[in-house]
């Protein structure tokens, strides 16, 4: 490794405006990382920072005066915590939705015995392709009873052409011996899939879970189209009506507060103070989990483009 | 093991019959077992176009589409021939392909990023970078909103900033306006897509075989010269992939961007075709009209993808689909 370093430097002879090219190209890179990454960084110190200085305007490199009271009095918000439940369990129970339906149907799909296979497969890779609209598709949930209902954020996203894609090319991968000797040691389809080809693809399941789950998370538009039960908003939904009623909600917050408190100018919530707060709280989850697997989701894309 | 020999020797006719019906059997039992994946697909993607019925007739929300008039193309006509309805048309029309348009000029730009981040040899600078720049593509519109609140509204940071230092004396509307909307949602895309949409290029150049460079730099080649004639050529091919794939999507821009930036100011250079459907049909509750409009966008986008695809088999040998 080292003699590998080592030579072509020596070799080179160093030109300016290779010095030059460098400097600037360094440069660049490092402010456009700095805008990617700011803006979040922005957020939290002025969350944890003293509101009334938050407010001025000058928390603008190091938080001053740090204080948790934000997180403590946002939590009490009304609809907070059901948002928050109904993130959750949209992730948690549509994710693992995904997960085993596109693991199932892309084993299935590679059952050479299937009757009329590769219609089936094309009958759903197709759908990709093209899609009804808003309203026909707003029109079919009504009549389906899933507007205002869980399920919408569930149901819908079972079958998804592009991951059962991924997971088929994936198991299209492995030796084809070990379902067969599994075969012939007379266990069935559901008990190969299970005991071996769950486990032989957790890889590529991982990059589907990590990529349902990010979109279960962030997802908005199905929340404004299908649901107006408050009781059913997502925290992305609630999060985009308190930017929009900001104002409303400062006095939402202070009567929800202890009345009998003396006002702190510090910890007094303003609207911008809760939505900044709401805002650290809905991108932390992504803020953990992103930089832990981010190779899933290269190994995701990469995948996905060898298939095209 | 007895099956197997029963397939593969298949001494007897009569067994061979059977195992061969066994084996259909099997094969339809198969196909029983996704077939509840199949309805699923069948209702959430097939289904809805038979909505696209609601086109024809004069759809009043409350009364059964059986009580309202069949109106045959009226909602097409009337998007065509009604003076105001195309004025608004050719607007909304206007901001798709602007924005498109402009996303498809922009598309260069990752490729750029890759082949100069590439160029950087020092690991944990360039790791960094490439973990926190695809950060942004993983948080909602919503966010992007909320963070371009935070900063650019008229008490935000940077107002607050340029007022303290007297570099303006009155707060900049960078939200509530309508100046440069095409730049500025431009802008927001590229701060969220830069850095994912480099990845695949990286991932090429990693795949480039590095003797072609101990080649070239015995040849005299200097480092701006591996870029152009080495580098550069061996991301083409998935340039040109996606950038068909833009051409085909040139419709689709989406509506979450739009929607949640969008505003009473800005509302004439937003709208692309995606959020005017919305705006129809759930706020303007006209069900018909906006079930026509995206009728016949997803025609459209559905033909551009065939002569997309055929495009790329005619030049390149190769489909994209």
């Amino acid at each position: 490794m080292k003699k590998e370093l080592k030579l072509p430097q020596k070799k080179k002879p160093v030109h300016t405006s290779d010095v030059v090219f460098n400097v600037i190209n360094y440069a660049v890179f490092a402010i456009f990382t700095i805008i990617c990454v700011y803006p979040f960084y922005y957020l939290v110190i002025n969350t944890i920072s003293a509101n009334d200085l938050s407010a001025a305007g000058v928390i603008n490199f190091l938080p001053q005066k740090l204080h948790i009271g934000n997180y403590v009095e946002v939590l009490k918000l009304n609809g907070l915590g059901d948002a928050a439940l109904v993130s959750l369990m949209r992730t948690v129970i549509g994710t693992t939705a995904t997960v085993l339906a596109s693991a199932f149907l892309g084993f299935m799909f590679t059952q050479s015995r299937m009757w009329a296979r590769s219609i089936w497969y094309r009958f759903i890779v197709i759908t990709m392709y093209f899609n009804a609209g808003i309203i026909p598709m707003y029109i079919t949930m009504k009549n389906l009873g899933l507007t205002n209902n869980f399920w919408v954020y569930v149901i819908p996203a079972v079958v998804q052409p592009f991951n059962i894609i991924l997971v088929k090319t994936y198991i299209e991968s492995i030796p084809k011996e070990l379902q067969e000797a599994a075969e012939i040691d007379g266990a069935g389809i559901f008990k190969i899939f299970g005991k071996i080809i769950l486990p032989a693809c957790t890889p590529i399941l991982a990059t589907v879970a990590i990529f349902a789950a990010v979109a279960q998370w962030n997802s908005f538009q199905d929340t404004l189209i299908y649901i107006t039960d408050q009781k059913l908003y997502s925290l992305q939904y609630l999060l985009y009506s308190y930017i929009n009623q900001a104002s409303s909600l400062a006095t939402l917050v202070k009567n929800s507060t202890n009345i009998g408190a003396v006002a702190n100018l510090a910890t007094q919530q303003t609207a911008t103070s809760i939505r900044m707060t709401v805002s650290v709280i809905v991108v932390l989850p992504i803020l953990f989990i992103y930089p832990l697997f981010q190779r899933f989701f290269v190994k995701g894309i990469m995948i996905g483009s060898v298939k095209g | 093991m007895k099956k197997v020999a029963e397939i593969d020797l298949g001494r007897n006719k009569q067994q061979g019959a059977k195992s061969n019906l066994k084996k259909q059997m099997k094969g339809f039992r198969y196909f029983i077992y996704i077939l509840p994946f199949l309805v699923l697909c069948f209702i959430f993607s097939y289904y809805p176009l038979y909505g696209w019925r609601y086109a024809f007739y004069d759809y009043k929300p409350p009364l059964q589409l059986s009580q309202c008039a069949f109106v045959g193309f009226k909602w097409f006509k009337m998007l065509f021939a009604n003076p105001t309805q195309v004025s608004q048309l050719i607007k909304v029309m206007e901001n798709t392909f602007g924005m498109s348009g402009l996303t498809l000029l922009t598309s260069v730009f990752p490729v750029a990023f890759a082949i100069f981040l590439s160029e950087i040899k020092c690991k944990w600078f360039k790791n960094i970078v490439q973990t926190l720049t695809t950060l942004p593509n993983f948080i909602s519109w919503i966010l992007v909103y909320s963070v371009a609140f935070s900063l650019f509204s008229t008490t935000g940071m940077v107002n607050s900033l340029l007022l303290h230092h007297g570099v303006i004396s009155e707060a900049i509307k960078f939200l509530d306006s309508d100046s440069h909307t095409w730049l500025k949602m431009l802008l927001w895309n590229t701060w969220k897509g830069l850095g994912w949409g480099s990845i695949m290029y990286l991932a090429a150049i990693s795949g480039v075989d590095q003797e072609l460079y101990e080649a070239a730099r015995v040849d005299g080649a200097n480092r701006f010269k591996l870029m152009r004639y080495i580098t550069l050529p061996a991301l083409l091919p998935t340039f040109f992939v996606l950038l068909m794939l833009s051409v085909a999507n040139i419709l689709n821009n989406g509506m979450e961007q739009y929607y949640v930036f969008q505003n009473s100011f800005n509302k004439a250079h937003m709208q692309v075709l995606d959020l005017y459907v919305y705006n129809v049909g759930m706020t303007g509750a006209s069900y018909s009209l906006a079930t026509a409009l995206s009728m016949m966008k997803s025609i459209v986008s559905v033909v551009l993808l065939v002569v997309v695809n055929v495009v790329s088999k005619a030049t390149r040998g190769e489909s994209i689909i």
